[in-house]
């Protein structure tokens, strides 16, 4: 398949259409959990532990208890028999993988700080937060373990009960004697070793919960700031043991998530268990240091990288060992993320031998799990800078080898080494249009006329480019890699009495702009205005199955369920139109809200005045049912894989160590475009958590286990006043897989940058001999490097 | 102790704790929920108000600091009839916006430097919005926003 224009069928999809969510964000009329007014609601707050690694000696209470305001204290203890199941992680990815006991609260022993050792119900904020200072705990320290290769080691066990600090080892290895024969036979090989720090993906929204009993019914609605209503009802009703049919969860608006409100959190199950036991509202809003030490982080690994090639640079096998930090405990998914890359450390390259493998071990530091990206950016950067190092170790550009390597375009749907067939792509036309735009040549003369000046600010290119799979996923593959739920995504297209539209879908946007993106697909299918089409979500009695929001899912899977039901409903609604017509309904054609009779357009029928008859029922086909509704779960055949080449231009101070971004271009090609708009609006923000992995972040620790960057003064989320204006273009690979032809786009920014700027960095400084530096590139780190180069 | 406060263009007097903050007072007090808080460090805007006319981070001053004073929130921008302000427009017009939770702050952030400095360049934008934070945009196009509004004004 070719580069093709965008499907713009009905006129709608492929526009910039300004969103619908946008008025009542912009004047403040949008309610985030914390803006709900719920009467009589009591607060929780949690007493968190201040030591990474210690057995609770004791805990006093008893100061809290009576502190004012105060309803109650509970400690696991109080608290043991409201829970029917430890905490859950929906992906045992081997058999025999090692899950510790997880519970709301600590058991006698906590393992990271801002583990939660007790929880003060009171009837103000303030007043429990007050309470919280008055409990007293003595513990008896542990040695904490922090690095991974000391977990690994075992010297200080975490989980006693599990005798291992090894979770589990994942592998993939097809063929491991091809292996060692491609680089017993390599003429180059390279070995590299990368770090991927822990990142905070710090929402802006903190996270944010209410959970309100029906006094009599014994019914609870959860309002919380979550990705996943659909998963969290389920989860809520296993850990607790409430019937599922009692559970209402409904994300009102969601202020970003990243994957960090993609799990199931100590204080939504103790929320509820405490709003059972005393009947009364709960709520609580985490602070934002609470945030930081208690909501998952992202990323954390060691990444061994090995390529053999060829003397023509051909790269022949692949081979990768990874640590993951699993953090104190298995959140939701937190073991599965590091597969989310597992199959894609051949990058964009046709590389006949693999192996890949992880072993996940735990730390006494705050639980990963999925961070935008999850998995894949790990493994774009790991092969991405490896082949810019083969290119430096060979002396070739590292643009042509990339050339040499691509995966051809006649070889789609191209079966990996790794096992995944890829959907469509065409490498080369991509990356041409991209250096069409780029106009490298002029940039490289600059960069050695600053050399040869001997400028202290020198320039560096550097060039990412990215595949990744998403739109997780088909059902089939997640049950192969033992996830706990499938894939699919359901979708109601209801044509309402007065033709007005009700889409209702089972994705969970937190600013993605779904309202907007699912009305336009309706709009265009049914060639009506997207103004008369109401998009419902993100509560579960409204919109009862869903599998929700995460890993650029949602408009390949949901909204191809979306564009599946709307014709389905269309097909309904003919069938109306022929029997009053009296003509076969394979006789009509619909255009604009009307079907007409082939050739003779004057006989014609109207969409709404089949929504008319189908309400009222009075002339309907005989069999047909009344009204004008239809239902699609979708299940996706296959991933997608959007791509692209990202480059990065940066200029590096040599004597202070700063880097500033001078342009960066990205060339996506994420299949077809619904609305470029909000396609770009994701690309400039996944672009920039990147680029701050790739600069600045870093969740780091001291000595003992404390997180030292637990506020936003220490952590560093950048402002507007580090990046220029992006240059984006893209080219259009249609997916053959979902009958959109869409891809998927959210994650792609935050995927392809880290690589394109630490290869830009090193470029810069490669005839300083700088030939690496890890993230997040700081200015002390670089200064540190060129300083260290050439020792 | 006894506040009054002119916010949005109605006069508002309450009861208040001596350390209530000024965002607490106008979310949980006055019930205005526009106005959002995203750290406890000053760090991100979330919480940006205009105070007599200047924006300030409401959760750095006290709610019986602002006594007596004017205080305008995201809810008084757009006109009594839903009419958007020009800013709030311009952010619609380039998607300025994502989740929405950093956008009020921005927005008064936005128009309080746009009144001191009408006709800024794109830097000038990016460091007179250095105190606020968005995790969703990349700032590309809340920089667009501020200069479209602010082109647009320049051209009425
Ligand atoms: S809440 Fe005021 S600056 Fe963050
Ligand atoms: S739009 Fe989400 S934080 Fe700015």
């Amino acid at each position: 398949m070719t580069v093709t224009e965008p499907k713009t069928s009905g006129g709608v999809i492929g526009t910039r259409m300004l969103r619908k969510e946008d008025p009542s964000l912009l004047t403040g009329e949008s309610k985030f959990s914390d803006d709900l007014v719920i009467p009589g609601a009591l607060y929780i707050a949690l007493l968190r532990a201040t030591v990474a690694h210690a057995r609770i000696v004791s805990i006093d209470t008893s100061a809290a208890k009576s502190s004012a305001g105060v309803v109650a204290v509970y400690t696991y203890d109080d608290l043991k028999d409201d829970w029917a199941g430890p905490m859950p992680c929906a992906w045992p990815v081997t058999a025999d993988m090692k899950n510790p006991a997880h519970f709301p609260l600590a058991n006698g022993k906590v393992n990271y700080v801002g583990d939660g050792v007790a929880v003060v119900v009171a009837n103000s904020k303030t007043a429990a937060i007050d309470a919280i200072e008055a409990i007293e705990v003595e513990y008896e320290e542990l040695t904490p373990v922090l690095d991974l290769e000391d977990s690994v080691s075992d010297s200080t066990v975490i989980h006693q009960d599990l005798a291992t600090n090894s979770s589990y080892l994942w592998e993939l290895i097809p063929n491991k004697d091809a292996v060692d024969e491609a680089f017993s036979n390599a003429v180059h090989t390279v070995e590299e070793r990368y770090i991927q720090q822990r990142l905070i993906p710090a929402a802006m929204e903190p996270r944010s919960l209410v959970v309100v009993p029906a006094p009599f019914g014994g019914d609870f609605t959860v309002y919380t700031s979550t990705q996943i209503p659909h998963i969290l009802k389920v989860m809520l009703a296993l850990t607790l043991g409430i019937s599922e049919t009692k559970i209402r969860v409904i994300a009102p608006s969601v202020g970003g998530g990243f994957g960090s409100k993609l799990n199931v959190y100590a204080e939504e199950v103790l929320a509820l268990a405490i709003a059972r036991k005393l009947r009364k509202p709960i709520r609580w809003t985490e602070e934002r240091t609470e945030n930081a030490l208690a909501t998952i982080h992202g990323r954390g690994q060691v990444q061994d990288i090995e390529l053999a090639a060829d003397a023509n640079g051909k790269i022949t096998a692949v081979r990768v060992n990874i640590l993951a930090d699993m953090g104190a405990y298995l959140q939701l998914v937190t073991p599965g993320v590091p597969l989310l890359g597992a199959f894609l450390y051949h990058g964009v390259y046709d590389i006949p031998n693999y192996s890949f493998s992880c072993t996940g071990v735990f730390t006494n530091k705050t639980p990963t799990d999925a961070y935008r990206g999850a998995g894949r950016p790990e493994a774009t950067y790991a092969i991405e800078r490896a082949v810019d190092a083969l290119a430096r170790k060979m002396g070739v550009s590292a643009i042509e080898l990339r050339r040499r390597n691509f995966i051809p375009k006649e070889a789609f749907p191209y079966p990996s080494a790794a096992g995944l067939t890829f959907d469509s792509g065409d490498y080369a036309a991509n990356l041409d249009k991209a250096l069409s735009i780029l106009d490298i040549e002029p940039i490289l003369a600059e960069k050695q006329a600053r050399i040869d000046a001997g400028s202290t600010k020198v320039l560096g290119v550097g060039l990412s480019f990215f595949v990744e799979m998403c739109g997780l996923a088909p059902s089939r593959v997640l049950a192969s890699l033992n996830y706990g739920a499938g894939g699919w995504e359901a979708a109601t297209v209801r044509i309402l009495p007065t033709s007005k539209v009700q889409v209702v879908t089972g994705t969970a946007p937190h600013g993605q702009g779904h309202e907007t993106s699912w009305s336009m697909i309706v709009a265009d299918k049914l060639g009506i205005s997207p103004d008369d089409i109401e998009v419902l979500h993100s509560d579960t009695a409204i919109a009862p199955y869903g599998m929700d929001t995460y890993g650029s899912r949602s408009l390949s899977v949901g909204g191809s369920a979306i564009h599946l039901a709307t014709e389905k409903v269309l097909d309904k609604a003919r069938a109306i139109a022929a029997h009053q017509l009296e003509v076969s309904a394979d006789d009509l054609e619909y255009s604009n809200g009307t079907f007409a009779v082939k050739g003779s357009p004057e006989k014609a029928y109207p969409l709404a005045a089949a929504a008319f008859e189908a309400f009222t029922a009075h002339n309907l086909p005989d069999g047909m049912e009344p009204n004008l509704e239809a239902s699609v779960t979708w299940d996706p055949p296959n991933f997608t894989f959007p791509y692209g080449s990202h480059f990065a231009v940066v200029e590096v101070d040599t004597e202070t160590g700063k880097v500033e971004l001078v342009r960066y271009l990205a060339v996506d090609d994420c299949g077809n475009r619904i609305n470029p708009l909000i396609i770009e609006g994701q690309i400039h923000g996944g672009l920039v958590q990147g680029i701050a992995q790739a600069l600045y972040e870093e969740a780091s620790y001291d000595a003992a286990g404390n997180l030292l960057t637990s506020t936003l003064a220490d952590y560093l989320v950048p402002s507007a006043t580090e990046f220029p204006f992006f240059e984006l273009d893209h080219t259009v690979t249609p997916s053959p897989t979902n009958p959109l032809g869409v891809k998927g786009i959210g994650e792609a920014g935050a995927i392809a940058s880290p690589p394109a700027i630490i290869n830009a960095i090193i470029d810069a400084l490669s005839h300083l001999g700088v030939s690496h530096i890890d993230m997040p590139a700081s200015p002390q780190r670089v200064w540190e490097t060129i300083n260290n180069a050439g020792k | 102790m006894e506040v009054t406060m002119i916010i949005n263009g109605s006069s508002v007097t309450r009861d208040v704790e001596p350390r209530t903050l000024l965002v607490h007072f106008i979310r949980d007090q006055v019930g205005l929920t526009g106005t959002n808080v995203g750290c406890d460090t000053s760090s991100c805007g979330a919480c940006t108000v205009h105070v007599n006319g200047e924006s300030v981070k409401s959760c750095t001053m006290l709610a019986v600091q602002a006594d007596g004073a004017e205080i305008k929130t995201i809810e008084g921008m757009a006109s009594p009839s839903g009419e958007l302000h020009p800013l709030q427009r311009a952010f619609q017009e380039n998607h300025g916006l994502q989740c929405g939770y950093c956008t009020p702050g921005m927005v008064m952030a936005a128009s309080s430097f746009l009144a001191e400095n009408p006709h800024p360049t794109e830097q000038e934008v990016r460091h007179g919005l250095e105190g606020n934070l968005c995790r969703c945009t990349g700032y590309h196009n809340i920089v667009k926003s501020v200069l479209a509004a602010a082109n647009e004004t320049a051209e009425v």
